[in-house]
C-alpha cells in the first residue's frame, strides 16, 4: 500500500517510515498538517498516518481538507498521537478519522490495524464500482428509454389531439404508457376517438400500443369505420399478445352530419355524455370483453348510437382516475366523478376541476396507475378549423380518362364497408388526392342515401327526435340483416381537361326514389339527405328515375 | 399463503383467494392449478376471501382458463364482492366465466 505519514518530530516519523518500509509499503512523509495535504494530492495514498498536534497546520484540520479531497473514495485516516484524553481521541473520530493509536504504540497492533483497513477499502471499493456500474447503467436505460418513448410518442400520438375542442391528460406512471389516446379525423370530416388501457404498465404494456395506433390511423385515414378498425385492431392483438394481456378500450366515431355519436366499449370504466344546462344524457357502458381476448370468430362488434349535438360532452377515463386512492386506501370513485360533472355543467372547466380534485383527493404525488382522460366537445367552430384536405399538392400526373361500375348486392351492403375501396381506386389518381376529402365526402352522402333512404326506404324524417333517433339506427340494422333483394350501383368516370378534370359519379339504387321535383332543398327531408352539402361541393346535381338514380359532377383543378 | 386449494363437490378444484388478487399471487395462483390432479379440468375460483382484484388478475383468469382448455372449459367464479362483481362485469367476463 501507499502510505503517507505525517509527524513533525524527526525521530517518531523516521521510526514509523521504517516499521513501514519493512512490512513492503511504499511510504510519503510529511512534517507537519500543510505539507501533508500537499502530498496527498501528488502521492495518492491508500491510508494516511496523521500525527495530531502539529505547527503550521495540525493533524485535525489536516484530516477534515483530506477526507473533504477523498470525494467518493475510502482514503482511511489514522491518528497516531501522543494525546491520550478521552475527548481528544473523541475528536480524531469527530473531524473524520477512521481510528486512532496511542504513543508509544505496538508494531503488531499497527500492522493488524493497518491489515483491517486494507480489507475494509477492499470491500469498499467494490461495492463502489457496483455503484457506479449501476449508475452508468440505468443513465443508459433511461437515456434509451427517452429515444424509444420520443419513437413511441410520434406513433401513438400523431393524431388531431391538439384541437381547441379536446382536452386531455396522459400521465404515465413510468416513461411509458400503458393507455393510449387516438384521435383522427375521417375523410368525410368525422372524428374517431380511442382510449385504451392495456393491462400492467410500462413498456410491456406500451409495446403493443403501437400496432393499435397504427391500424387507427391509417384505417381511418382511409375512410374505414370505426366497426371494422376496431375488429382489425382485436384480430392483430388476439394474435400477439400472449394470454392474459389484453386492452381495456372505448372506440367512438362522432357524426358532425348526423350529430350521433356510435361507441364499441370493451372493459374500461363508464363514460359519459353531458349536455350544458341538462346533465347527464348518456352513459356509455362497457358491454363487451377488452380487445384481444376474443378471436376474429367470436368478436362481437355491435356498437351502440346516440345523439350528440353542439355543446355536448364526451368523458372517457381510464381506471385510473377512478381507482386513484386517497392515503387510506379509499377510492375516487365513479360517483365522485359523475357528481363533479355533472354540478359544473355551466363551467368551462371542468376538466381542471376533476384532475385537481383527484389530485386533492389522494394527498401524495405518488400514482398507483396510468392516468387517462379525455373530455370532447361537440363543435361547429372547431370543425371549421380543421383542414379537410392536404393543401400544395401539386402534382402534374393527370389521372388516366377511364370509368369503373360496381354493383353492391345484398350479402354485400350488409357486411362490407365499400367506401374506403372506391376511395382507394380514386388515390389512384394523383391530381385528385388533394380532394380526396371532398370527393369522400360526396360518395359517403350518395352512398348512404342510397342505401338508406332508397334500398333500405328509411325516412331521415325519424331522427328529429331522441327515441326517433336510436329507433333509426335499430330499425336499420334490422332491415339490414333481413335485406334479400336490392342493389346500390356505383359509377365513376373521369374526363381529364386542360386545367384538371370532372368527376363524374352515378350511384343508382333499388329503392321507390323520393319527391326530388321541386326546387325547394331547404325541406327536412332533403336536408336530412344532405342534399345541400353535395350540391355545394359539386358543379351539377341531377336526379333521375324519381330520386333513385343521382349523377353529380365533381370539377377539379390543378 | 393467501392461495389454497381443495376438491369441491362437483369433483372441481376449488381456488380460494385470501386478500388482494393482484400480480403478487401470480407464481402461487398458477401453481395451484398447474399442481391440481383434477382431471375433468373443472375449477371453481372462490373469491369469498377477496378484497381487491385488479387487471392482472383478469389476465391470470385468462391464464386459468387457456389452461382449462379455452371455450370447452368450465370454471366458475363464486362469492364475488359486489365491487369484485362490478370489475368483472365492466370487462365482461360473464361472457367467459360462470359468475355467481
Amino acid at each position: 500500500m501507499k502510505i503517507l505519514i505525517a509527524d513533525d518530530n524527526n525521530i517518531d516519523r523516521l521510526i514509523l517510515k521504517k516499521i513501514l518500509v519493512k512490512s513492503g509499503h511504499e511510504v510519503t512523509t510529511a512534517v507537519d498538517g500543510f505539507e501533508a495535504v500537499e502530498l496527498f494530492e501528488q502521492s495518492e495514498p491508500d491510508i494516511v498516518l496523521l500525527d495530531a498536534l502539529m505547527p503550521n497546520m495540525d493533524g485535525f484540520q489536516a484530516c477534515e481538507i483530506i477526507k473533504q479531497k477523498s470525494g467518493d473514495k475510502l482514503i482511511p485516516i489514522i491518528f497516531v498521537t501522543s494525546l491520550t484524553e478521552a475527548s481528544a481521541l473523541a475528536r480524531c473520530l469527530e473531524v473524520g478519522g477512521d481510528d486512532f493509536l496511542t504513543k508509544p504504540y505496538n508494531q503488531v497492533i499497527l500492522k493488524a490495524k493497518l491489515k483491517a483497513f486494507e480489507r475494509m477499502k477492499v470491500l469498499y471499493d467494490e461495492v463502489l464500482d457496483q455503484r457506479n456500474e449501476i449508475r452508468l447503467y440505468t443513465d443508459h436505460l433511461v437515456q434509451e428509454q427517452e429515444v424509444a418513448k420520443r419513437v413511441f410518442d410520434n406513433i401513438a400520438h400523431s393524431g388531431n389531439l391538439e384541437q381547441t375542442n379536446i382536452q386531455h391528460i396522459l400521465s404515465p406512471m413510468s416513461v411509458f404508457n400503458g393507455d393510449l389516446l387516438l384521435c383522427a379525423i375521417t375523410p368525410t370530416g368525422n372524428t374517431h376517438i380511442m382510449l385504451g388501457d392495456f393491462t400492467g404498465h410500462g413498456l410491456p404494456a406500451a409495446i403493443a400500443v403501437m400496432p393499435v395506433a397504427d391500424i387507427f390511423y391509417g384505417m381511418t385515414i382511409k375512410g374505414f369505420s370505426i366497426a371494422d378498425i376496431i375488429a382489425e385492431i382485436n384480430n392483430r392483438l388476439n394474435r400477439i399478445l400472449p394470454i392474459g394481456v389484453f386492452c381495456c378500450a372505448t372506440a367512438c366515431d362522432i357524426n358532425y352530419r348526423d350529430k350521433s355519436i356510435t361507441f364499441w366499449s370493451g372493459g374500461l370504466p363508464d363514460g359519459y355524455i353531458i349536455r350544458p344546462n341538462v346533465g347527464l344524457v348518456q352513459t356509455v357502458i362497457s358491454n363487451h370483453l377488452p380487445l384481444g381476448v376474443l378471436n376474429s370468430n367470436s368478436f362481437l362488434l355491435d356498437s351502440k348510437v346516440f345523439r350528440f349535438e353542439e355543446g355536448d360532452k364526451l368523458y372517457l377515463f381510464s381506471d385510473g382516475i377512478l381507482e386513484a386512492e386517497d392515503p387510506s386506501g379509499d377510492m375516487f370513485g365513479d360517483q365522485r366523478v359523475l357528481e363533479l360533472l355533472q354540478s359544473k355543467t355551466d363551467d368551462n372547466n371542468v376538466f381542471e376541476k376533476l384532475l385537481e380534485e383527484v389530485s386533492s383527493f389522494c394527498e401524495t404525488d405518488v400514482q398507483n396507475d396510468d392516468l387517462t382522460l379525455i373530455e370532447y366537445t361537440f363543435s361547429q367552430s372547431a370543425l371549421g378549423e380543421r383542414s379537410l384536405e392536404h393543401s400544395g399538392l401539386k402534382d402534374k400526373i393527370r389521372p388516366l380518362d377511364w370509368s369503373i361500375q360496381y354493383e353492391l348486392r345484398p350479402e354485400t351492403l350488409r357486411s362490407f364497408d365499400a367506401l374506403p375501396l372506391v376511395l382507394q381506386i380514386l388515390t389512384e389518381c394523383p391530381g385528385l388526392n388533394p380532394y380526396r376529402g371532398r370527393v369522400f365526402t360526396i360518395l359517403a352522402e350518395l352512398y348512404s342515401n342510397a342505401l338508406d333512404h332508397g334500398v333500405l326506404g328509411l325516412d331521415s324524417l325519424m331522427k328529429s327526435s331522441a327515441e326517433g333517433f336510436s329507433d333509426y339506427y335499430k330499425l336499420r340494422k334490422l332491415k339490414l340483416d333481413k335485406l334479400q333483394t336490392g342493389y346500390v350501383q356505383i359509377k365513376m368516370e373521369h374526363i381529364p381537361s386542360d386545367i384538371g378534370g370532372d368527376l363524374i359519379i352515378d350511384v343508382m339504387d333499388s329503392g321507390k326514389g323520393f319527391d326530388c321535383t321541386t326546387d325547394n332543398y331547404s325541406g327536412n327531408d332533403f336536408s336530412g339527405r344532405g342534399i345541400e352539402l353535395i350540391r355545394s361541393l359539386c358543379k351539377s346535381v341531377e336526379y333521375y328515375e324519381g330520386g333513385s338514380h343521382v349523377k353529380v359532377i365533381f370539377q377539379w383543378q390543378y | 399463503m393467501s392461495i389454497t386449494t381443495n376438491s369441491g363437490s362437483d369433483g372441481q378444484l376449488v381456488i380460494k383467494i385470501l386478500g388482494r388478487f393482484d400480480f403478487s399471487v401470480h407464481q402461487d395462483f398458477k401453481n395451484a392449478y398447474e399442481s391440481s390432479e383434477s382431471k375433468n379440468n373443472k375449477f371453481e375460483v372462490n373469491l369469498s376471501g377477496t378484497s381487491y382484484l385488479d387487471s392482472s388478475a383478469l389476465g391470470m383468469l385468462l391464464l386459468l382458463r387457456d389452461y382449462a382448455g379455452g371455450d370447452s372449459s368450465s370454471i366458475s367464479i363464486t362469492n364475488a364482492s359486489a365491487d369484485i362483481k362490478k370489475i368483472l362485469t365492466i370487462s365482461n367476463f360473464q361472457q367467459l366465466f360462470k359468475i355467481d
